[in-house]
């Protein structure tokens, strides 16, 4: 890739993540894309491109009446909990064109309080898995781990590990939402939910946006002295004999899930190695989705994470820092957003810029992975 | 075995067989082989249009499951099935040779569930429409 084609993220905006009454999802977008904006240095006319969305909180291109009516070409993506990555997809793909020079991106979202709520039509099921019980993505992810723990040897301590680094990290986070730091027994000892899964291992629907400005070629020494480069993205839907949401039967014959196959995409553009990645941000809809996606990733080996993360290695002063921001955890889950908190959280790393939860070890290439029904996944790699 | 009761189940395209002897409906792939449930019109593997549909085994083994504590929504559960709601157990059951196939299960004690036990089809009223039958799978005992 030459100096020209080169893209970069070269600007951060955040709107808190949590429960914010009074304030709409198209509102925290618009917030957060100003912040992104001021961070990059530039105004919103200065945009020529900008892609976004939600999934349940509305049209992100509404927002040009907040941001301004500048005629930029805004184009809505919903891709359920891949949103984020489709947005920063179609930036990209943009910008590597030539097609733009300076593109923002948004995702957002505001969810009722309790379990997302599908209906099975809208995801090209009859009814009767509704009215039999079985339409809830919990479930999924509780046989998923299920399955996985038993063939891999991960243990119910390791679960809970997952879950109390996540609130750790978010209890450094001034952005994140669950800012209480709990104890192993604790998390263990709260509700079961879904065998083998209790209520503080699941991530809860919740509200928040996150923008990004990216910019092409010599355009991004000009708005930032620490451009962090976003090497590849790749997005990929499900194979025939993965193991995904919402499969009322799936094949004996197992294939790679939609996450490996992005991930190693994304490996492979950029150039880089799983095994030279600094920090990570993975999908943790739950506690074992950060175990499952950290060997399809390529993190590390399937079976490996129960020493890795007994160990500590995950955690912010380990070897391989992961959802350093708390995560869906920590942060909950406004669908539309936490694609791209996941690559805002990397910038900031990257940066040296994530104060109370800076990992302490100098990270030069990070990598985010986002998982969602039915069976959609994006990842990317970002470098200094 | 004939009919010998009129049964109103909860999606006719999904159950075949008897009340005593139920039987799943799925679909086989005439060129590639590949079964599926529920019956689909094209194969999910090979693109094929060609498909046709089979019934699908009654026993196979529990590939993974999990019990399901909290009362879901509704819709898409109905407002009377989440009034009466007890926990229950799902899984996914794998019939030898075809497929994996999600269901509720009869049992939801966690302490006698255990991957690759045999489990056996059956018919459970539905959730909150007792007049209605869905399909279940239960655990075998030793000397079924």
């Amino acid at each position: 890739m030459t100096g020209s084609d080169e893209v970069a993220v070269v600007g951060l905006g955040i709107h808190e993540f949590g429960r914010h009454d009074g304030v709409s999802g198209l509102q925290m977008g618009a917030i957060a894309a100003r912040r992104a904006l001021a961070n990059a240095g530039i105004s919103w006319e200065d945009v020529d491109f900008a892609a976004g969305g939600s999934d349940a909180a509305g049209n992100a291109d509404t927002s040009v009446s907040i941001l301004g009516l500048t005629g930029v070409p805004f184009i809505n993506v919903k891709n359920g909990c891949a949103t984020g990555g489709s947005a920063l997809t179609t930036a990209h793909a943009m910008l590597v064109s030539g097609a733009a020079e300076v593109a923002l991106v948004v995702g957002f979202d505001k969810h009722p309080r309790g379990a997302f709520n599908p209906l099975p039509e809208e995801w090209g099921i009859g009814s009767w898995y509704g009215e039999t019980g079985l339409m809830l993505t919990t479930q999924f992810f509780a046989m998923k781990i299920q399955r996985y723990m038993a063939e891999h040897g991960i243990s119910s301590s390791t679960l809970a590990k997952v879950a109390a680094k996540a609130f750790a990290n978010g209890s450094r986070n001034p952005n994140a939402w669950r800012r209480t730091p709990l104890g192993e027994e604790e998390i263990l000892s709260s509700k079961m939910v879904n065998n083998p899964l209790t209520q503080y291992m699941f991530c809860s629907p919740g509200e928040g946006a996150v923008a990004l400005v990216l910019a092409r070629g010599p355009r991004i020494k000009q708005l930032t002295r620490t451009p962090v480069y976003l090497r590849s993205v790749a997005f990929r839907t499900r194979r025939f004999g993965s193991f995904e949401v919402f499969s009322p039967s799936i094949p004996i014959e197992s294939a790679p899930s939609a996450t490996t196959e992005a991930a190693a995409a994304a490996f492979e553009e950029a150039a880089i190695a799983p095994s030279d990645v600094d920090v990570a941000q993975v999908q943790d809809t739950e506690s074992g989705a950060e175990i499952m996606h950290l060997a399809e990733t390529g993190l590390c080996e399937h079976g490996a994470q129960e020493a890795l993360i007994q160990s500590g290695d995950t955690e912010l002063s380990g070897r391989l820092p992961i959802n350093t921001d708390g995560g869906c955890l920590a942060c909950g889950e406004p669908i539309g957003a936490s694609g791209l908190r996941q690559v805002h959280e990397i910038a900031l790393q990257l940066r040296g810029e994530a104060g109370d939860h800076q990992v302490p070890k100098p990270c030069r290439v990070g990598f985010t992975q986002v998982y969602g029904a039915p069976g959609v996944s994006a990842c990317t790699v970002l470098t200094l | 075995m004939t009919q010998t009761s009129p049964r109103q189940l909860i999606d006719p395209d999904l159950i075949g067989g008897t009340d005593t002897e139920p039987r799943l409906i799925g679909s086989e792939c005439s060129r590639c082989g590949t079964v599926t449930f529920p019956r689909q019109s094209s194969c999910a593997k090979c693109t094929s249009q060609d498909v046709h549909p089979r019934e699908l085994a009654t026993r196979g083994t529990l590939w993974t499951w999990t019990i399901q504590c909290f009362a879901p929504k509704a819709p898409p559960y109905t407002e009377a099935a989440v009034a009466e709601f007890e926990p229950y157990g799902v899984g996914y059951i794998e019939l030898p040779g075809e497929v994996r196939v999600e269901a509720r299960l009869t049992e939801s004690d966690p302490e006698r569930l255990q991957i690759g036990m045999p489990m056996e089809l059956t018919l459970i009223p539905v959730p909150g429409a007792r007049e209605k039958l869905t399909f279940a799978f239960r655990p075998l005992e030793e000397d079924e």
